[in-house]
């Protein structure tokens, strides 16, 4: 199982941070972290550009987050037409993993203040393919 | 390091073109060279931007292509691409070449069709310049990414959202007031002229006549001014747009044999940054203040001393971070400072006078030689009634992707 699976419209199908896929899968949002240096990387890495090795761990990015900046999408690319309008945000979760995604439907659009609490969740797409949302928390 | 100048400048009108991306560039190319009062033959090779040749016309592979066109094809052409900063990335290669000594006269500049395409495609294109694998597949798009820019700069600096809505507005209003001074622009019309049209398109269709108080209120009026990503409305984006943009660098003893006008390249700066989400805060873009700092170093100047500025006012809120990370105001200020008139052409510094990406155009992969050529046209007293009295010293800023790219060229007059 590789990237194929991730997003409403990818083009990638394989990477070498294919985990963090199967982990969505399970219904887990993870980042890596360095087991040598300890640096965390969210999008995950495996390979460590701050010692230079590639022995990392997966950790769940935990639920205490809070929303950074946000935006209503009104008119998607190519692919995502049917799928606007959606709203994509920035999250800051704990231990500085600040996360790019899409809020969760279930927020109600009046509800949505920068400085909320979220927390990351796994939504499944048609065609068996997931995606990462932050949800209220 | 030699000194290098550019010694002559070209581009099409931009806007809705029918001819080729190597087509356009030729004809760029060639008023460039003429100007330069060269040969094509006296070019020794080309620093070319060229983003989605293709998928705009399925051409990749463009830049032999560009200089078979004008008559030298075998000199060495390379593309050179750095998403919507293209054009200046190839220009600032083109530099850093004839300043080390190996070549004495080259080409730079870029092309682009972005209209082959249609708006979700193009859409679709554009944020394939963010990161693909994370942030594509949740569908960004560059409105949302400076969408989300606004809000975020809202929230920093407790400007109510409102009124910075308005100050953007006044960076649309300003940038369309200069575009219509200038004949190459995509829009040359006010949007007061805009507001015009659409009440006498109304009027003479019978239809309802809109009765907008002012400028305000037809930015506000969603009919004619649709929510893109909130809060960006369409006219706070810059539009897509066909275009190309060329010129010619030489070595300043070729530049002074060639011409009494040689507009040196003073100091340039390019620097890179990873994800959207990798960014600390992208009020205060690093790779912009980084990038910046490399071109003011270089030129031996600080902020307050450039005259003008053509800067990357690909939605209105960039335009005002911008500002801020180039230095001419203070972080948080720069909205403000687009409210009083101080980027106004005559204003403390002339923002964008050409009329900026947002009424010239953005073909992207002409728009950082697009920006050059004004300076240039500047700095030499060519722009009429668009002209930055005086100017002496000249910069330009092009952003690619989400600030994953930033290149920035200062010039000045070498006479």
């Amino acid at each position: 199982m590789g990237f194929d699976k991730f997003g409403g419209v990818s083009f990638t199908s394989e990477a070498k941070v294919a985990d963090f896929v199967s982990y969505l899968e399970q219904g887990k949002v993870m980042a890596s972290s360095c087991k040598k240096c300890r640096r965390v990387y969210f999008p995950p890495r495996v390979d460590c550009s701050n010692c230079l090795t590639s022995d990392v761990k997966w950790f769940e990015i935990g639920s205490k987050g809070k929303l950074l900046t946000y935006t209503r999408v009104n008119y998607g690319p190519a692919g995502f037409e049917d799928d606007a309008p959606y709203v994509l945000a920035v999250a800051d979760f704990e231990g500085g993993v600040r996360v790019f995604g899409r809020l969760s439907r279930e927020i109600n659009e009046n509800d949505i203040k920068v400085g909320m609490a979220l927390k990351p969740i796994v939504a499944n797409l048609p065609d068996e393919k997931v995606l990462y949302e932050f949800a209220a928390a | 390091m030699r000194e290098v100048a550019v010694v002559g400048v070209g581009m099409t009108r931009f806007g809705v073109s029918e001819n080729t991306n190597v087509e356009m560039f030729s004809e760029a190319a060639m008023e460039a060279i003429n100007e330069s009062n060269l040969e094509p033959k006296d070019i020794e090779a080309l620093f070319f931007g060229n983003v989605f040749g293709s998928h705009e016309e399925g051409q990749a592979n463009m830049a032999p292509f560009a200089v078979a066109d004008i008559g030298v094809p075998n000199i060495p052409a390379t593309r050179f691409e750095g998403a919507c900063a293209s054009g200046s990335v190839a220009v600032r290669d083109a530099f850093i070449w004839v300043a080390s000594g190996y070549y004495d006269i080259v080409l730079a500049g870029g092309t682009e069709r972005v209209l082959a395409m249609d708006t979700p495609a193009a859409t679709r294109a554009f944020a394939m310049c963010s990161n693909s694998y994370y942030e594509g597949p949740a569908g960004i798009t560059f409105p949302g990414v400076f969408a989300m820019l606004a809000h975020l700069y809202s929230h920093k600096y407790a400007i109510p959202l409102p009124k910075l809505k308005e100050q953007m507005a006044m960076v649309a209003i300003k940038n369309h007031h200069n575009g219509k001074l200038n004949p190459k622009a995509h829009f040359q019309a006010t949007i007061r002229d805009l507001m015009e049209a659409r009440i006498a398109r109304a009027t003479q269709r019978g239809q309802p006549v809109p009765t907008w108080a002012d400028e305000m209120e037809f930015f506000r009026d969603i009919k004619v001014n649709p929510m893109i990503a909130d809060p960006l409305q369409l006219y706070d984006c810059c539009p897509f747009t066909d275009g190309a943009a060329a010129l010619v660098l030489a070595s300043i003893d070729k530049a002074r044999a060639l011409t009494d006008k040689p507009v040196l390249v003073a100091g340039v700066g390019q620097c890179s940054a990873g994800s959207l989400a990798d960014q600390k805060d992208y009020t205060q873009m690093k790779s912009r203040i980084l990038s910046a700092k490399q071109a003011y170093t270089q030129a031996g100047i600080e902020p307050p001393d450039v005259d003008l500025c053509e800067l990357h006012d690909c939605f209105t809120i960039a335009e005002i971070v911008a500002m801020e990370c180039l230095g001419f105001f203070e972080f948080g200020q720069g909205s403000r400072a687009v409210a009083r008139g101080e980027t106004e052409i005559g204003g403390k510094i002339a923002i964008n006078p050409s009329g900026g990406l947002k009424a010239v155009g953005h073909p992207i992969g002409a728009t950082g030689a697009r920006q050059i050529y004004e300076v240039v046209k500047q700095l030499r007293g060519e722009c009429g009634e668009r002209q930055v009295a005086g100017a002496t010293i000249g910069m330009t800023d092009t952003l690619g992707g989400d600030a994953g790219t930033i290149c920035n060229i200062i010039l000045r007059r070498g006479w």
